[in-house]
């Protein structure tokens, strides 16, 4: 059996992960909240809000990715099957590069619709793109699409944690919520 | 000391020399002329412009004291970018244009701050609310034209401008600049 410290993520692998975490839920919940408000000081504050939180996400997601190539995350449990380990690694890959290109995504929108990104209303962020708001109007799109897509993949990533935990009652959610007890 | 004086009197003589009769205009011509006005909300940079504008301008760069300038500003005519704010900040809180549909500045004070810099105080009016200002303004010829360019802060607020919810200034920010670029043919 494997050492508790060999199968652990690091502590700082942890807080980063569930700081995301909450940060994409805080996101999407604005994100869906703003969009049908009428134009109002709310309106003006949520946008920021939800744009400064896409920013801290892709920022965040950045230093995780460094995180990794320094601390290499732990290998998968030994018994798992290959197909669950491989399947595992490649949702994880697509959330990486969701992570990054959502907000992208946004930002591109919103230079696009001709409103700059200031973040935090202090740090301006260069326009990616030229005012177009048919352009605008497809990032749009192209937000909501990759959203939805996340949102899919979070809920097999959840779902999967999930399973292992209770149905399997392996390590694998354990080692990402060190207060979970894992029962073997 | 006079001698350390004398050249700089020189230099402004010829410089007086050098824009009288030259920098005079008294016809504006709207289509290349312009108002723009710029803000922030949450920190962002945001601008807008007006579409028609009328202005008179009587000035002569030999005697700025007696120029005079009156610009009607058609609030309809707001352009900020986005066909729905367009619409919104033609609404009450805003400029509320069904109800003053223009702004106007009045000017009859005008005076040189420095070699070919000056500033014109009037008064602005938007929403019925005049307040006074003092614009500074430059002056300078392109071929035969002259133009009159400048720029001043104001306060929305003062004017009513997003008033009820939106006189939150740390969403919309109180102080607004607005430009100015007037052409008109140079008058001899």
């Amino acid at each position: 059996m494997a050492s508790s410290q060999s199968i652990a993520y690091s502590p700082i692998a942890i807080v980063l992960h569930w700081l995301v975490a909450l940060l994409i839920v805080a996101a999407a919940a604005l994100g869906l909240y703003m969009v049908d408000l009428e134009f109002s000081p709310l309106k003006l504050k949520t946008y920021a809000w939800h744009k400064w939180l896409g920013v801290t996400v892709f920022l965040l997601t950045a230093l995780r990715l460094t995180w990794r190539l320094l601390r290499p995350v732990p290998a998968p449990l030994a018994g798992m099957p290959a197909w669950q380990a491989r399947a595992a690694a490649l949702v994880h890959a697509a959330l990486y590069v969701l992570l990054f290109v959502i907000p992208l995504s946004g930002w591109l929108m919103s230079s696009a619709l001709g409103v700059p990104v200031v973040y935090l209303g202090v740090v301006p962020l260069p326009d990616l793109v030229a005012k177009n708001e048919a352009l605008g109007d497809q990032l749009k799109l192209v937000h909501g699409v990759l959203n939805s897509t996340l949102l899919a993949l979070v809920c097999i990533h959840v779902l999967a944690a999930l399973k292992h935990h209770f149905i399997d009652r392996d390590a694998v959610l354990a080692r990402m919520l060190p207060f979970l007890r894992y029962r073997s | 000391m006079i001698p350390a004086r004398l050249p700089a009197s020189l230099l402004l003589f010829l410089a007086c020399i050098a824009t009288a009769h030259a920098q005079r205009v008294t016809a504006v011509d709207p289509a290349r002329s312009e108002v723009r006005f710029a803000g922030r909300q949450m920190g962002v940079p945001a601008e807008g412009r007006f579409n028609r504008i009328k202005a008179q301008v009587e000035f002569d760069a030999a005697k700025p004291a007696s120029g005079r300038a009156s610009v009607e500003i058609d609030l309809n005519s707001v352009d900020v970018g986005a066909a729905d704010v367009n619409t919104e900040v033609k609404r009450r809180p805003w400029f509320n244009v069904n109800a003053f549909p223009a702004a106007t500045f009045v000017s009859s004070s005008m005076r040189q701050t420095a070699p070919g810099r000056y500033e014109a105080q009037g008064k602005l009016t938007i929403k019925g609310q005049a307040r006074d200002v003092v614009a500074p303004f430059t002056v300078r010829e392109e071929g035969k034209d002259v133009v009159i360019e400048g720029a001043f802060t104001l306060l929305r607020l003062q004017f009513g401008v997003g008033d009820g919810p939106w006189a939150d200034t740390d969403t919309v920010a109180n102080e607004v600049q607005v430009r100015f670029k007037l052409v008109g043919p140079a008058a001899k």
